[in-house]
């Protein structure tokens, strides 16, 4: 057991320090979101030209072949230096992956180059209104036409389909199939036509990270098949299952320095001699400590048996309950001032309600720990 | 970076876990606990011709020469059992002067305690875990944190709910601080804390195994109780708790030897998790197994009542998490 990093780690986490900060990303654009998604954008092109834009993406495609280790590095300490998430995240870390795994030589040559770039950006289009936690029981359809698909339908909690030229996109080709994962095709779908509506959703935030997309006679070429027809759910599986776990590094860092400024906020009020308060700050410090250290044990286990340990499973749902308590308790301490629009506090109790919601609810998290890590009966 | 017990580490795991389930039987515990708080003589003996008191303790003083972590791999053993010992105390004691105590105080106490030819008892003067026969006592004061080294003290033994170990109260005697008191004597605290704590994950561990066996067992309805959804997401919050305290107890395991300087907040961490995990994960086993659960012939109850008598050892969670943000605020100060 060694919880320190290697030399080759730490060589590789120096390295970046030193480039982060002879680069920095400089302050976010306040209440503007296409200004600040045009300062990602611009910081995802400056991390390509340093060649950190995808480390974790083999050397031949213009990554680092970063080890999973380095990678949570690589996110800890993006976080760290307060810079955002690269623009093109989705396709970074879900189409470029994905497309390597399945895509032609000429699906590869064509897409992944401008992903790393973020000339091209990436939305992902699998839920569907009657479809979320349930993707398999998605409707939207595509009928051959010629030497094209035509899409027919509806997808919802689309990020960033305003700024997307590519969707990777699940549709129904063969509905008469005995099982409901069965007959789906994966396309690479060009935004940029008529047959695609996006319409912003509002969240309980008032901003609108999210879309709903109508597909409405959208085409797609025959070639832009990834992993060939009738095989959607088995790429669709590559998507989902491709290791995101250096996003969860970045997030617990950022929660990790939301909870310093609220511990800051509340040393300056005089309220860490309130017993309460202090034995609730205790607590965050504590289950923070607890997500970094079982993140670390989930690498562990990746990088020596293949595949998560029980551990792996728990983290996503322990980062977003605790990011909801952290955002609760700052109302207490705050008060009125950390629930008026506009503030900073604010914005965090309330982004945080999605915590528990987006990418896999904790109800649906706790079904898959009961039934996959712990064995437990399916209810029939 | 390699958050994993190694190979020979898991290999005193498999080890460990393989002779308890021999000799330390459910039947074992409960003809010991059913004594009156006895030990089980012929196991303690047994885990002294093993070497096992000295795990932590030099091989110049008698002992095996291994770390804090292959420590606590056998303390959640025992834990896992809930074996009646001295184990926890002796081992915890001798790991804690090996590494903090001053070279007159392990040349005293580190051969006899390596080989269990004298025992120890740990905690406090209001409640003193294997206190009773002890030949030395390692107290920890309050609130400093700080161990004492305590001879010729007089151990009354006091009935606690937990029949499976010997408490006591403790009366006057000779103190002196572990090695030369001040940082010293609290690391050698927190190292005794971190001990408790690695204990407390082998019980949650054994009380989720025994609910998930029972729940996939027992029907109802017509279908295992471990398909309905409310029985399952106690288990899954049972599996986080358990983890969150083994991340917690091997981080301030491997930090006592490897970061001392971590080990303060190590420590402070650990005991907070199981103070707090040993009793949800344990009150949620009987809560799953239903009134058999509740009944003395089950035996959830016996984890049960050694996580409260941990938590207690351990002096509740909530100090810890106090000392926990004190440090977080100097750090950010």
């Amino acid at each position: 057991m060694d919880l320190t990093f290697s030399a080759e780690e730490t060589a590789f986490r120096d390295e970046l320090r030193a480039w982060l900060a002879a680069n920095p990303a400089g302050a976010a654009p306040q209440h503007d979101e296409d200004a600040h998604y045009g300062w990602r954008r611009e910081w995802q092109r400056r991390l390509a030209d340093g060649g950190w834009a995808a480390v974790h993406w083999p050397v031949e495609h213009g990554g680092r072949g970063a080890t999973l280790t380095q990678s949570a590095i690589f996110y800890e300490e993006l976080a760290a230096a307060g810079a955002p998430l690269p623009a093109n995240v989705l396709g970074l870390l879900l189409a470029g992956p994905t497309i390597m795994t399945w895509g032609t030589p000429e699906q590869q040559e064509r897409h992944l180059v401008p992903i790393l770039t973020a000339e091209e950006i990436w939305c992902q289009g699998f839920s569907e209104p009657d479809a979320g936690s349930d993707l398999a029981a998605l409707k939207t359809r595509a009928v051959k036409d010629g030497d094209e698909w035509v899409i027919t339908g509806q997808k919802v909690w689309t990020s960033m389909a305003q700024y997307a030229k590519w969707c990777m996109l699940v549709a129904r080709t063969d509905a008469d199939a005995p099982k409901k994962h069965q007959g789906l095709t994966y396309f690479l779908m060009d935004m940029e036509q008529d047959g695609v509506e996006i319409v912003p959703l509002k969240q309980i935030t008032g901003e609108s990270e999210f879309n709903e997309l109508f597909l409405d006679g959208a085409r797609v070429p025959e070639e832009n098949v990834l992993g060939g027809v009738g095989n959607g759910w088995k790429v669709a599986l590559t998507t989902l299952m491709n290791e995101r776990s250096g996003l969860a590094f970045f997030l617990q860092v950022r929660m990790r320095q939301l909870l310093d400024d609220l511990i800051r906020e509340a040393s300056a009020r005089g309220l860490m001699d309130d017993p309460v308060v202090a034995d609730k700050l205790g607590e965050l410090h504590l289950r923070c400590e607890v997500l970094r250290l079982t993140a670390y044990r989930g690498l562990t286990a990746i990088e020596t048996y293949g595949q998560p340990g029980p551990e792996g499973s728990l983290t996503k749902w322990m980062w977003s309950d605790t990011n909801q308590q952290l955002t609760q308790l700052a109302a207490d301490i705050l008060g009125p001032e950390a629930l008026t629009n506009g503030a900073p506090w604010a914005f965090e109790l309330l982004r945080a309600r999605g915590n528990s919601i987006e990418g896999g609810t904790t109800e649906i998290l706790k079904n898959i720990v009961a039934e996959r890590v712990l064995g437990l009966p399916r209810l029939k | 970076m390699h958050f994993d017990l190694t190979e020979d580490q898991k290999e005193i795991k498999r080890v460990a876990r393989e002779l308890l389930a021999a000799r330390s039987t459910w039947a074992r515990v409960r003809e010991a606990a059913e004594a009156g708080a006895q030990y089980d003589p012929a196991l303690w003996k047994e885990l002294r011709e093993l070497g096992w008191p000295g795990i932590a303790v030099a091989e110049e003083h008698g002992g095996q020469g291994l770390g804090a972590v292959e420590l606590a791999v056998l303390l959640e053993e025992l834990g896992y059992a809930c074996a009646a010992t001295p184990f926890l105390s002796t081992a915890a004691a001798a790991a804690a002067i090996q590494a903090c105590g001053s070279e007159d105080q392990r040349t005293r106490w580190l051969p006899a305690l390596a080989s269990g030819e004298a025992t120890a008892g740990i905690g406090t003067r209001a409640l003193c875990a294997d206190g009773v026969g002890a030949d030395v006592l390692v107290l920890l004061e309050r609130p400093s944190g700080e161990a004492m080294l305590v001879t010729g003290a007089e151990a009354a033994p006091l009935e606690a709910i937990d029949p499976t170990r010997r408490y006591a109260t403790v009366s006057g005697g000779d103190g002196e601080p572990l090695g030369s008191g001040g940082a010293g004597a609290v690391a050698a605290g927190d190292r005794i804390r971190a001990a408790i704590a690695a204990e407390v994950v082998g019980v949650a561990q054994r009380a989720l195994e025994m609910t998930l066996a029972y729940v996939k067992e027992r029907r109802q309805f017509g279908v295992p109780v471990g398909s309905f959804q409310a029985v399952q997401n106690r288990c899954a919050q049972m599996l986080l708790d358990t983890e969150s305290a083994r991340s917690t107890a091997l981080f301030a395991a491997w930090a006592a030897d490897a970061a001392p300087e971590r080990l303060p907040e190590a420590a402070a961490l650990a005991a907070a998790c199981a103070a707090d995990a040993g009793r949800s994960v344990t009150a949620s086993a009987i809560q799953a197994h239903g009134g058999i659960g509740f009944t003395w012939e089950a035996d959830v109850h016996w984890l049960y009542k050694r996580a409260q008598l941990d938590a207690a050892l351990l002096g509740g969670a909530r100090q810890h998490r106090a000392r926990l943000a004190s440090l977080a605020a100097a750090r950010v100060a």
